[in-house]
């Protein structure tokens, strides 16, 4: 896939799909160089009036503190999609890592796995999450670690299954009988045949991580002050509900555009394909 | 099969039950060792953290001894499942009270708001994927499609914030904590439920409706459906008579799962409302890392997964007259 196609795959989306791919497009930049651009330190208390509305200055009104919500939203984005971004790419390459092991190696080896994920799997993945971060606490790094584990099982599942229906066609029993190795079956010869699907599989996975991020630094269980995520914007100013602030709305609504434009942008993607 | 007595006509089905219910139940003691060794796996231990930091090392070895804590990790484990078992998870490390006083007075709480969302939003998801499995592809359907796909996908904070400022803050309906009176009459009821069973429902109609949908569309491609067509059955008729009772199974499986994820809906609702259920219970417990009334919680909501599975398999299975009649 060279740029061309992917312009030319994003236009033929429809009106959804485009949406999604803008506020995708927007988050990724915002997480970017979001930081740079605020207009205030993230931690000053610039503003004398708390939970102020939108003002020429303070384009999101002031939070519970005085501080500027236009500049804390900018870089918390940074840590929801970047740590999002990081933990589902650890599910993944756990996951499917473990799926392709699973479709090329021995019968035992598959079972084991696939049984051990069963378990898992019929672990709630909040309710797993919640036992792991009382287990180990949620320093950055335990917290991305913990919620890309969550979200392991269900990517092996998924690849499992695309894995071993791959396995079994008739090029990989060529390739198997040619005498190449395991690692060349599942590297060269299946993995490359599950992108597409994986990655709707991926994105999916992705807003659920970012959910569960949130959900986990509302609830005051996931990202510690100093550092915010959105989830933790939303926390922090809950006592700016009774009176509609928008230092609550404001991040709680990132959270949304950003989830929404990704589940518009795989729907439209993957029916896309299907026609 | 007319031939077959009634015995062997129904001894396929109750094999594939009873099987299904051992698998449940096996899945279920290893869960439990996995929640028991997470949450055994902690740096400290409970005496450790029970005593701070001034304690000296006899103190935390007496009370190491006294809780129990110095027997291997395996007979602990045996024990503390015997206990799960036998309803007597422990005792609370942090309220002093038996895990059992704690959770009975917590759990009925968590069940009516269950069983409330459910009998809320289960009609409404079934009128959902069906008007939209019927016109499908047409504008109804596609709105319907971009309605769900962003409702799923939409924080619980987010919608209970927007509930909370339109009909609590705006419109001053109802009240933004969820407070049940003593004996409270419907109106009461009702009135201390509507808001944290909107928000719940919101995800459950999505989702459900979204899985209704594509099952439903999958038996519509099935040549029977165009035979019944081809013989003028009305669309009425079609979908209730034909379609539905054959998409029992994929129906009651999306079913369990989005039941199933009324738990994880439940751990934010309630914390927002305030709401003494389990979820909340539990987030107090990791808060205050109370691992057995945590440990209690986690199996409590694991066993209903598995629960619903198993009664989503069972319904299933029953109601596919192939595997019925063995």
């Amino acid at each position: 896939m060279n740029v061309g196609s992917i312009i030319r795959g994003a236009r033929r989306l429809p009106l959804s799909g485009k949406i999604g791919l803008a506020l995708v497009i927007f988050w990724i930049v915002v997480a970017i160089v979001g930081p740079f651009i605020a207009p205030y330190p993230p931690g000053s208390f610039a503003n004398e009036e708390v939970f102020a509305g939108s003002s020429s200055e303070f384009w999101l009104g002031s939070d519970f503190l005085g501080r500027d919500v236009l500049s804390r939203l900018l870089s918390g984005a940074r840590f929801t999609v970047g740590l999002s971004a990081i933990a589902v790419t650890i599910a993944a390459c756990l996951g499917t890592g473990l799926a392709l092991t699973a479709a090329v190696g021995p019968r035992w080896g598959d079972e084991l796995l696939s049984r051990s994920m069963d378990t898992l799997i019929s672990i709630p993945s909040k309710i797993f999450a919640l036992v792991l971060v009382a287990a180990f606490g949620s320093s950055i790094v335990l917290l991305t670690l913990i919620i890309a584990i969550t979200y392991v099982p269900g990517n092996f599942r998924i690849a499992r299954s695309l894995a071993v229906g791959l396995a079994r066609l008739d090029y990989v029993e060529v390739a198997r009988a040619r005498g190449e190795g395991r690692l060349h079956l599942a590297l060269v010869e299946v993995l490359p045949n599950m992108i597409k699907p994986l990655f709707a599989d991926i994105g999916l996975r992705f807003v659920f991580i970012v959910l569960l991020l949130s959900g986990l630094s509302f609830l005051g269980l996931g990202l510690q002050p100093p550092d915010a995520d959105l989830g933790s914007l939303v926390r922090e100013n809950t006592s700016g509900l009774a009176e509609g602030a928008l230092a609550i709305i404001a991040p709680a609504v990132a959270i949304a555009s950003l989830t929404v434009g990704v589940n518009l942008l795989i729907d439209a993607a993957t029916q896309g394909k299907a026609h | 099969m007319s031939g077959a007595s009634p015995v062997s006509r129904w001894s396929g089905p109750a094999q594939l039950v009873a099987k299904r219910t051992g698998l449940a139940l096996v899945t279920l003691v290893l869960v439990s060792a996995v929640i028991f060794t997470i949450s055994g796996l902690l740096p400290g231990d409970a005496a450790q953290e029970l005593l701070g930091q001034g304690a000296t090392p006899e103190q935390i070895a007496a009370l190491r001894h006294e809780m129990g804590l110095d027997r291997p990790a395996v007979v602990r484990y045996f024990e503390w499942l015997r206990g799960i078992a036998i309803g007597d998870p422990g005792q609370s490390l942090v309220a002093n009270k038996p895990v059992a006083d704690i959770i009975s007075e917590r759990l009925p709480n968590t069940l009516i708001l269950a069983g409330l969302t459910t009998l809320f939003s289960v009609p409404i998801a079934f009128l959902v994927g069906i008007s939209s499995a019927v016109t499908r592809g047409k504008a109804t359907d596609r709105a319907l499609n971009i309605m769900t796909l962003a409702m799923v996908a939409l924080p619980e904070f987010l919608v209970a914030t927007i509930a909370v400022l339109v009909f609590s803050v705006k419109l001053l309906w109802l009240p933004s904590i969820t407070i049940v009176p003593q004996d409270p009459t419907l109106w009461e009821f009702l009135r201390a439920y509507a808001m944290p069973v909107m928000v719940l429902g919101v995800g459950v109609i999505a989702q459900l409706g979204r899985m209704i949908r594509a099952a439903i569309i999958a038996e519509l491609d099935r040549p029977y459906v165009e035979m019944a067509r081809l013989k003028g059955v009305s669309q009425r008729r079609l979908i209730f008579r034909h379609v539905l009772p054959n998409a029992v199974g994929p129906i009651v499986n999306a079913m369990a799962l989005s039941l199933s994820y009324l738990f994880g809906g439940a751990i934010i609702v309630e914390t927002i409302f305030s709401y003494p259920g389990l979820a909340s219970l539990m987030v107090n417990a990791v808060t205050s890392r109370d691992m057995p009334l945590l440990q209690a919680c986690a199996m409590i909501f694991c066993a209903t997964y598995l629960l619903l599975v198993l009664i989503a398999d069972t319904v299933a299975i029953l109601a596919n007259p192939r595997l019925r009649q063995g």
